[in-house]
């Protein structure tokens, strides 16, 4: 498990905790609960044991110290040299709004920002940018305080599925800083590197063009 | 993903002797510098690469872009793509460089991929990407799936009986066009290589794409001073307006005076097996008014050896009108 830097006050509470389901920890429990199901003589005591040794086998004889900076918080944790920043954001830090689509930076799934620059996190050996200011979508907004692109994608319906909603918000907050034309062409090449299979482009782009628009407008000139 | 070892270098002197352990520097190396790592990770995802020793060499002094006393520019080697094309004196003196940056991969990927980096990217013949098929670039002697497979994306020129796979730069025929000289410090020292000799042809042995000995850290690129009035640009076709790999392009740098093409530097993508630069074309515009025929006799020149195989028989004439096209634009109101 991460250590968490002790100059954060109110550390994250963890996903995992009983009593705070999410999707996540809801299909996770779902799983361990079918197989002391059919496991049957087995105690629940066992079971527990078992979901233990099984995190601590996670752990590979490769395993290096590495410290991590995510969302203006500092994580010091133990991972293989081949875990790619999307697993360790994932599976070592559990923020899970970065999300694993081709695995091979041809989808933008996975996109983070790297000191402020948009990145495909699974082309990132995570190792590799210790000191670096990482940013995934958990940083950019929250639930009860959205960033404005985040508020635009609900507002101008851009998504279906969800699946590369992240991904395209994370890139689509890039794009706000980087010399993209005003035209919804430009907006849809600068867009190129983030797929959505259920087809939403045309939806991802207003909502872009809308918060563009609304901070040209709030600019005094 | 084999497991590796992750080392990060500090200075050049350290990479070089870092590296220079290797047996060699071409694939299926055991020791790799990293970089951006675009094209690493994913073949080492793929176990098409499988060092056992990484050098992240991220952190050497070579980001620098800057203006030399003659005019031209020297680009450090872990430039980003992206920070190379939006660079004010590459927009407005080597607009073919950013255009063809700016025309390859995502703008995640471009923010990721360095100079070196995309000078070594490799092919993407899917045959060299799955380990379970042959291939004489990734396994020596195993056989060219391509030759009589899906080939449609594949080579047409410079290819050989055991390799047609294509190198799939787009910054890399810009710098064809341009001129470019490639920078390399090695165990014996520096040593400087223009572009048209960095990459090699596949000949016998395509699993050699470069020059590059172990230990061979590529530190930056230089670019001569632009010819007095000219103008460039890149053209490139694919089967989608953006993030895909050319079937052609084409890199023009032309000076036009007088109502003649007083020089010409002509370089296709999508087509070779390294970048392709064409001086056949060249001479045929060399001295000449800037008319359709001229140009078609060009293209013609350039596309004269071309090998098509079985399904990339319409990259000879998509080829040509890319370069015909390409220097139309180019010549325009000059």
């Amino acid at each position: 498990m991460p250590h968490q830097s002790e100059s954060d006050e109110k550390p994250e509470e963890s996903r995992s905790e009983f009593g705070k389901s999410t999707r996540r920890t809801f299909l996770s429990r779902l799983g361990m609960a079918s197989l002391l199901a059919s496991a049957g003589s087995i105690s629940p005591a066992f079971g527990e044991r078992l979901a233990k040794e099984q995190s601590l086998s996670s752990e590979s004889k490769d395993a290096i110290p590495v410290t991590l900076h995510v969302n203006g918080k500092k994580y010091d944790l133990r991972i293989d040299p081949r875990t790619t920043l999307l697993d360790c954001l994932r599976e070592h830090l559990h923020m899970t709004g970065s999300k694993k689509g081709c695995d091979h930076g041809q989808c933008g799934a996975c996109t983070v920002h790297i000191n402020g620059r948009r990145v495909n996190s699974c082309l990132c050996f995570a190792a590799m940018y210790q000191g670096d200011d990482i940013t995934t979508i958990e940083g950019v907004g929250q639930q009860e305080n959205l960033h404005a692109m985040q508020a635009a994608f609900v507002a101008h319906d851009a998504y279906q599925c969800g699946y590369c909603t992240s991904g395209q918000i994370m890139s689509a907050v890039a794009l706000l800083k980087e010399p993209c034309g005003p035209d919804d062409v430009e907006v849809k090449e600068f867009m190129s590197g983030n797929i959505c299979r259920c087809g939403a482009y045309q939806n991802i782009v207003s909502a872009i063009q809308s918060v563009r628009q609304n901070a040209k407008t709030q600019k005094p000139a | 993903m084999r497991t590796f070892e992750l080392t990060r270098a500090e200075d050049n002197a350290q990479a070089v002797s870092a590296a220079a352990k290797a047996t060699t520097s071409q694939q299926g190396a055991e020791i790799r510098f990293i970089a951006g790592g675009t094209t690493l990770i994913d073949l080492m995802k793929l176990n098409v690469e499988t060092p056992r020793k990484l050098i992240d060499v991220n952190h050497l002094p070579l980001g620098k872009i800057d203006t030399l006393p003659d005019g031209g520019l020297t680009v450090g080697a872990m430039v980003h793509n992206s920070d190379l094309a939006y660079h004010p004196v590459v927009r407005k003196n080597y607009a073919v460089l950013s255009e063809a940056l700016l025309s390859g991969a995502s703008a995640q990927l471009r923010n990721m991929a360095t100079t070196a980096g995309n000078l070594l990217q490799r092919t993407r013949c899917v045959y060299f990407r799955d380990i379970a098929m042959p291939c004489n670039k990734r396994e020596p002697g195993s056989g060219c799936a391509a030759i009589t497979g899906v080939n449609r994306s594949l080579a047409i020129l410079g290819t050989s009986e055991h390799c047609i796979a294509t190198n799939p730069s787009d910054m890399n025929v810009a710098l064809a066009a341009l001129e470019a000289t490639i920078h390399i410090r090695g165990t014996k020292g520096d040593r400087s290589v223009p572009i048209s000799d960095f990459h090699l042809l596949p000949g016998d042995t395509p699993h050699r794409e470069t020059v590059l000995e172990p230990g061979d850290l590529i530190t930056h690129v230089t670019l001569p001073p632009p010819a007095p009035g000219s103008r460039s640009l890149y053209l490139k076709l694919r089967d989608r307006a953006s993030y895909e790999f050319a079937l052609a392009s084409a890199a023009v740098v032309v000076t036009v005076a007088n109502g003649k093409l007083m020089r010409a530097r002509i370089a296709l993508g999508g087509v070779g097996t390294k970048p392709w630069r064409s001086t056949e074309a060249e001479r045929e515009l060399t001295d000449q008014p800037p008319t359709p025929a001229v140009f078609q006799r060009a293209a013609d020149a350039a596309l004269r050896d071309a090998k098509p195989q079985s399904q990339n028989g319409f990259k000879v004439e998509l080829a040509k009108r890319c370069l015909v096209h390409a220097l139309k634009l180019a010549t325009q109101n000059a």
